[in-house]
């Protein structure tokens, strides 16, 4: 059976004063029905932007998809029309957004702002869409649902907003729900009960999730697959144990090592990714973390400064890739 | 606490900081406060990192600026090497501000984006009779280098900079004035996970070579494990638990650290798949209407009625220096 979402060399630009900023350079990946995938990236690697664009959600101007592919269930969403698009976004393709404060309308009540795509897309009527609405704040542990549907915004607090959030996304039953940074707001406590709920809920429901984050922490709980992004590329991407048992990429390897972690030994000092991530304006040659890379400088490898590697096969994983002139297994050169 | 007293540098006595909550227009009158910080007993030692941890509205940043008299407390006393600073006014308090600096949050809204780098770190030198001249330039193009910025930074603003860059320009603005203590309020929040890598190991490295006292106030549970030597946790305007780093995360006392550490994800999927969480049910309450008896009550999943939910548990010793304040510790 073909995956559920197939998104094949997505290219998205931004035309800017200063240049053109290649936001997203050419992903490809899979989500298969019922799967996790995580994204894994700093601010500003393109992961937010590459979400965006399979959802048509990219301002345009000055934001362009230039090519690929986005199927889903087999159709080209970047084909589509505008109308057609608009069957599938909140209904069967949802999204939850990073900031529960800024996504939700202070003027309209929660109960009206889940029904309302109750209405439209299930063509409930105002009574149905109700009895509904506050069986979904029911399901995601909204104390006195009945009581609360009425309420606004500005009288949930955070946690209880994004979990609102999660109710709005999952009303018209998708199958493929997308999180953008959902806790980065959020304490850690409130985080955890957010994490609990979406996997009971993914699970009860059967739903693909596309789940977007800085944190490699709450992937490693959550997620079967994981792609990490760095500059717009993917640089590696394997199932959660292999990415963590066998990290492959140095990006990944840098990431895993300048977070302190809970559980291990207290190291004296963490081992940092020196410099900084690089400027997407114009064209670039060769490895995007070439400069910061510890590899390229101790062997200095003419080929990271003039060609961008492809995903290949790396590890004992199975579909374990990385993007990578460097075997940092093997210790040389591919 | 059993600590020398020449070897505490700072000392925290029954602190409160409540911001009134008024009504009217032209005679506001009170008609309650937020308690922000509602009681704190704790010492700095000398050249140590005390780590304050807490979930966003605990109070931990409050504590912080109270500390330095940037809010003046409701009750209480700071002590900065036996002088109760709550006391202190006017020129003497601004002499002492040279040796107590504060690194803020937010690297962005932190920095007069008007002034040049060189006038940022410069100013205080100025201001404190540091130096004055050409040595206000000399003296800054070397503390740009301690922190790992190039010196010819010198005149550019702070727009030009990444975060993580103006993060060290704060850092450096900090340690200008040879201070002996400073304040991190959530330094690395706001940064890149391989930003703040960057800017620990720096703040690491000045503390051993000028050997700073820091409170490091964050949210980030791993973060505070890796630089404190001691670590308390906070829970709506009180320190719930007190104790050394390795005692703290290895036997947490408090139900709510407990809750605190199993909500902290580890990024290993095989552990992930084996830990057990606690869930801790409902939000932080209001802090201007605290919860009667133990703040914690309210969402403890192992409160006992009649008493948690009447009285206040005192913060004690539960045994080797491991302080805590719950019924369930005895």
């Amino acid at each position: 059976m073909a995956p559920l979402l197939q998104v094949k060399g997505l290219k998205t630009q931004f035309f800017t004063q200063d240049g053109i900023v290649h936001a997203v350079d050419g992903i490809s990946y899979d989500v298969e029905e019922g799967e996790t995938l995580g994204i894994v990236g700093e601010s500003g690697c393109g992961k937010s932007v590459g979400v965006l664009s399979v959802m048509r959600l990219i301002p345009t101007p000055p934001g362009k998809i230039v090519a690929g592919e986005v199927l889903f269930q087999g159709r080209d969403m970047l084909k589509m029309s505008e109308e057609e698009v608009r069957q599938i976004r909140g209904n069967q393709m949802a999204m939850i957004f990073q900031d529960p404060m800024t996504s939700l309308n202070p003027v309209l009540t929660i109960g009206r702002q889940i029904s309302e795509a109750l209405e439209l897309h299930l063509n409930m009527d105002k009574n149905q869409a109700r009895t509904r609405t506050i069986e979904l704040l029911e399901m995601v542990n909204i104390p006195g649902a009945a009581g609360r549907v009425d309420d606004y915004p500005h009288q949930f607090s955070g946690g209880m907003r994004q979990r609102v959030m999660i109710a709005m996304a999952l009303s018209c039953n998708p199958k493929l729900l997308i999180a953008d940074e959902p806790t980065t707001a959020l304490d850690v406590t409130i985080q955890a009960q957010f994490v609990d709920i979406v996997k009971r809920l993914r699970d009860e429901l059967s739903m693909s999730v596309i789940w977007i984050t800085h944190d490699l922490g709450i992937v490693a709980g959550l997620a079967q697959r994981v792609a990490v992004m760095y500059a717009g590329h993917i640089v590696e991407m394997a199932s959660v144990k292999d990415l963590y048992r066998e990290p492959s990429h140095p990006y990944t390897l840098g990431l895993l090592g300048s977070i302190p972690r809970l559980d291990a030994e207290r190291r004296s000092r963490l081992t940092p990714i020196e410099g900084l991530p690089p400027d997407l304006v114009g064209e670039n040659r060769g490895c995007p973390f070439a400069p910061r890379c510890p590899y390229q400088k101790e062997h200095a490898i003419e080929r990271c400064l003039q060609e961008n590697p492809q995903l290949a096969p790396v590890g004992t994983g199975l579909k374990h890739q990385a993007a990578c002139w460097f075997d940092v297994r093997r210790g040389m050169a591919r | 606490m059993t600590v020398q007293e020449q070897d505490i540098l700072v000392r925290v006595e029954g602190l409160k900081v409540h911001f009134p909550i008024t009504q009217g227009i032209i005679f506001q009158r009170q008609i309650g406060a937020v308690q922000a910080v509602d009681g704190l007993d704790f010492a700095i030692r000398r050249g140590e990192t005390l780590g304050l941890v807490g979930e966003s509205g605990c109070g931990k940043s409050t504590t912080g600026r109270a500390i330095l008299q940037l809010y003046r407390p409701t009750a209480g006393n700071v002590y900065f090497e036996g002088e109760n600073l709550c006391q202190v006014k006017g020129e003497k308090l601004r002499a002492m501000r040279r040796r107590m600096q504060m690194i803020f949050q937010d690297p962005y809204a932190s920095l007069n984006p008007r002034m040049t780098i060189g006038s940022i770190i410069g100013e205080p030198l100025e201001v404190h009779g540091l130096a004055s001249g050409a040595e206000v330039k000399e003296r800054v193009a070397e503390l740009l280098e301690v922190v790992g910025l190039n010196s010819y930074f010198i005149n550019r603003y702070p727009h030009e900079f990444s975060g993580g860059q103006r993060q060290r320009v704060g850092i450096a603005r900090a340690v200008a004035v040879n201070p002996d203590f400073i304040v991190c309020d959530e330094p690395v929040s706001a940064l890149d996970v391989s930003i703040q890598a960057q800017i620990i190991n720096l703040l690491e490295d000045l503390q051993a070579r000028y050997n700073l006292t820091y409170l490091f106030i964050a949210h980030d549970l791993s973060v505070v494990r890796h630089i404190s030597d001691r670590v308390a946790v906070m829970y709506l305007g009180k320190i719930v638990e007190l104790t050394d780093r390795a005692e703290l995360y290895e036997k947490p006392l408090h139900p709510y650290t407990q809750a605190l550490l199993s909500a902290v994800p580890i990024p290993d999927p095989e552990i992930e798949e084996r830990r057990r969480r606690i869930i801790l049910t409902g939000d932080v309450p209001d802090p201007s209407h605290p919860p009667k008896g133990c703040h914690f009550s309210t969402r403890c999943p192992v409160m006992i009625p009649g008493t948690c939910d009447a009285q206040e548990p005192e913060f004690k010793d539960a045994g080797g220096n491991h302080w805590v304040a719950c019924f369930r510790v005895s």
